[in-house]
């Protein structure tokens, strides 16, 4: 097993409970409400000058695969990396458990909160195994070599992306899938409770999109680790997030379950796409089913 | 393809391969330690009058009459030193500037550096009686205050924009820079006699001709500085070379890292230059051929190219003083000769 920070235990005890979606903005700066529902991660009315967020409010309980959907150029990329602290709001701010991200530091950041890009071009050619103990560097000094331990958090890590066997290998000789499950496995060996993933499936064929899929809702059902997606699958997200919140235009359109978001007025006015949504009849998932471009 | 998320077996199966980070640093340590050590000793003892080694530390003979002793000390030891100082400060530097710059075709010279420290050199060898005021030489200095000069624009430039040091403004702006200060050197050249224009090629060949211990001092302490600040790159570089945001999120100060990196690798740089003049292909071949041997970690990779830069340098300069002798090349040439045909085999094989 990861050797689990006490904070992911935390946000498996958080997310015990469901919340009406109404209720879930900005809730987490409120100090009166009791911990049982204090989202993992929030954002409160945060705006970005240059790349266009204009006063995004979301809250990520603890626990859930959350999904952010949205056209190409909505600013979903630039809303990850506010969450994730690598931009700086203009104005309002990111709390993480309550506590305002710039508050915290990065390494102490990057031991809570783990990033998957959504492409890995390296400059130099690493293994496999290189890569996933580079997950390691937040718990390690500046100096520190990783001991068997790590090692062992990093092999696990591999292990539980399907990947264990291409230690070896050199990670630029790697598939397009076999690569994000490897950079996966990279966040997973921080050991951190949340993971933000950057269009996780985009440049990968059906097969591997299910496996990213599956890997996703295995990761935060067996480890508890909440999953933030961004992407523009609508599909995909439909699959795999209970949660989801519309950007569009770099606001958020709308948010909460799935079920409710993602409705034929969400999509006609997101892509002007008339859409047909509907429960697949084996499965249960929901299902987008583009008809026609709307005028 | 396996299709499992759950494909736990080759963990269990099969029997890992011990990986341990700290083994291969000191097996990589020692085994470049003890090249350099090696051919910084003997290359002293080789050229064109033979020597031996127990005449050189034979304490009954007084110094002045020991023929071997003044060969070995005066003249060739100084110019191994500072192949060994040059040689590993340039590898070092070639490491830290492909790993900042994402680029594994970088080398030392690429942002400028060397062209501010030509220009620098130039100036001081056309127009000697503006510095001849000062105790120390003027050409070393000049050209590390050109080095530096160069350093400042760049980093400007590169930071002018927008938030962070911006790598591509940085690669672009060394580059124009580098072209710029090519026509400047041109420039000065046309304005100076005969004799200056042959110092100024023999200075822009790079030669290890140092002459004495003097120049050697005056640059160890800024090299020093730069490899005290070496020291705490490697990890992050590693990360970096993943990729800034990547990084970032694993808990880089990626801003912090791009500054140091960017002037300890300048100032190592400048440092080399001006002991040498502008070696090409050193910080490109050893960076590479070192990652071939110990793979990309830039723990590993760091500290052994230094060391084998050293080595390789010093060799390189007994190839150009034995090469035709009694005629001793400057070692610019030996290493550009090596380093061009590697460079394009570099370029063919990463396609």
């Amino acid at each position: 097993m990861l050797r689990a920070d006490d904070v992911v235990v935390e946000y498996r005890s958080k997310s015990a409970g469901p919340k009406p979606p109404a209720e879930q903005t900005g809730v987490s700066t409120e100090p009166e409400r009791i911990a049982a529902e204090r989202p993992a991660l929030a954002g409160r009315g945060f705006s970005l000058a240059a790349p266009g967020l204009h006063g995004i409010s979301l809250a990520i309980p603890g626990g859930a695969v959350f999904g952010i959907l949205g056209p190409n150029g909505s600013g979903k990329t630039t809303l990850l990396r506010v969450l994730a602290g690598i931009l700086q709001p203009a104005a309002g701010r990111v709390s993480l458990d309550g506590v305002d991200l710039r508050r915290i530091p990065r390494r102490a950041i990057a031991r809570r909160m783990a990033v998957v890009p959504q492409e890995t071009h390296l400059a130099f050619d690493y293994s496999v195994l290189e890569i996933a103990l580079m997950g390691r560097y937040p718990h390690l000094g500046n100096f520190g070599l990783e001991g068997p331990g790590d090692v062992r958090v990093a092999r696990d890590a591999l292990a539980a992306t399907g990947t264990a066997h291409l230690e070896a290998r050199s990670f630029s000789t790697l598939s397009g899938g076999e690569k994000q499950r490897v950079v996966i496995a990279s966040a997973l060996a921080q050991a951190a409770g949340i993971m933000l993933l950057d269009e996780p499936t985009s440049s990968l064929d059906l097969g591997y999109q299910m496996d990213i899929g599956a890997l996703v809702r295995d990761l935060n059902r067996t480890r508890g680790v909440t999953m933030v997606i961004a992407t523009h699958d609508l599909n995909f997200a439909a699959g795999v997030c209970d949660e989801l919140a519309l950007l569009c235009d770099g606001q958020v359109m709308a948010s909460g379950p799935a079920e409710s978001v993602l409705t034929r007025e969400a999509i006609a006015a997101l892509y002007r796409v008339e859409a047909d949504v509907a429960r697949h009849p084996a499965t249960g998932r929901l299902m987008v089913m583009p008809i026609r471009k709307a005028s | 393809m396996t299709t499992g998320t759950r494909d736990r077996g080759s963990e269990i199966g099969g029997t890992p391969t011990a990986y341990s980070i700290r083994r291969r640093l000191i097996v990589a340590t020692a085994v470049f330690g003890l090249l350099a050590l090696v051919v910084c000793l003997a290359a002293p003892l080789v050229g064109p009058t033979p020597i031996r080694l127990a005449r050189v530390f034979d304490r009954s003979i007084p110094f002045r009459d020991n023929v071997d002793a003044q060969i070995f000390f005066i003249a060739r030891l100084p110019r191994a030193l500072a192949g060994a100082l040059v040689g590993s400060a340039l590898a070092a530097a070639g490491v830290v500037f492909q790993a900042l710059l994402r680029n594994p075709l970088a080398t030392p010279f690429t942002l400028g550096v060397s062209a501010g420290a030509a220009l620098g050199a130039i100036l001081a060898i056309t127009f000697p009686l503006a510095l001849s005021a000062l105790p120390v030489p003027a050409v070393p200095l000049a050209s590390l205050a050109g080095s530096l000069f160069a350093v400042g624009i760049v980093y400007a430039l590169a930071t002018a924009r927008r938030l962070g040091l911006s790598t591509h403004v940085l690669l672009l702006a060394g580059v124009t820079l580098n072209a710029f200060f090519s026509a400047l050197i041109l420039f000065v050249q046309y304005f100076s006699d005969q004799s200056q224009t042959v110092r100024t090629v023999r200075w822009l060949m790079g030669d290890l001709d140092v002459a004495t211990y003097t120049p050697i001092l005056a640059a160890l302490p800024l090299t020093i500085a730069a490899f005290v600040a070496f020291a705490w790159l490697p990890r992050s570089l590693n990360l970096l070379a993943v990729g800034a945001d990547a990084a970032a999120s694993r808990g880089v100060d990626v801003l912090h890292t791009q500054r140091l990196a960017f002037f300890s690798a300048s100032l190592a740089t400048g440092a080399a230059v001006s002991l040498g003049g502008p070696i090409g292909f050193v910080g490109i071949v050893v960076p590479h051929l070192v990652r071939l041997l110990v793979g990309a970690d830039h723990r590993v990779v760091l500290p052994s190219s230094a060391l084998f830069g050293a080595g390789f340098l010093v060799a390189c300069d007994v190839l150009a003083r034995t090469l035709l002798a009694p005629i001793e090349l400057p070692v610019g040439i030996i290493t550009a000769m090596i380093g061009g045909p590697f460079f394009l085999w570099l370029l063919v094989r990463s396609r």
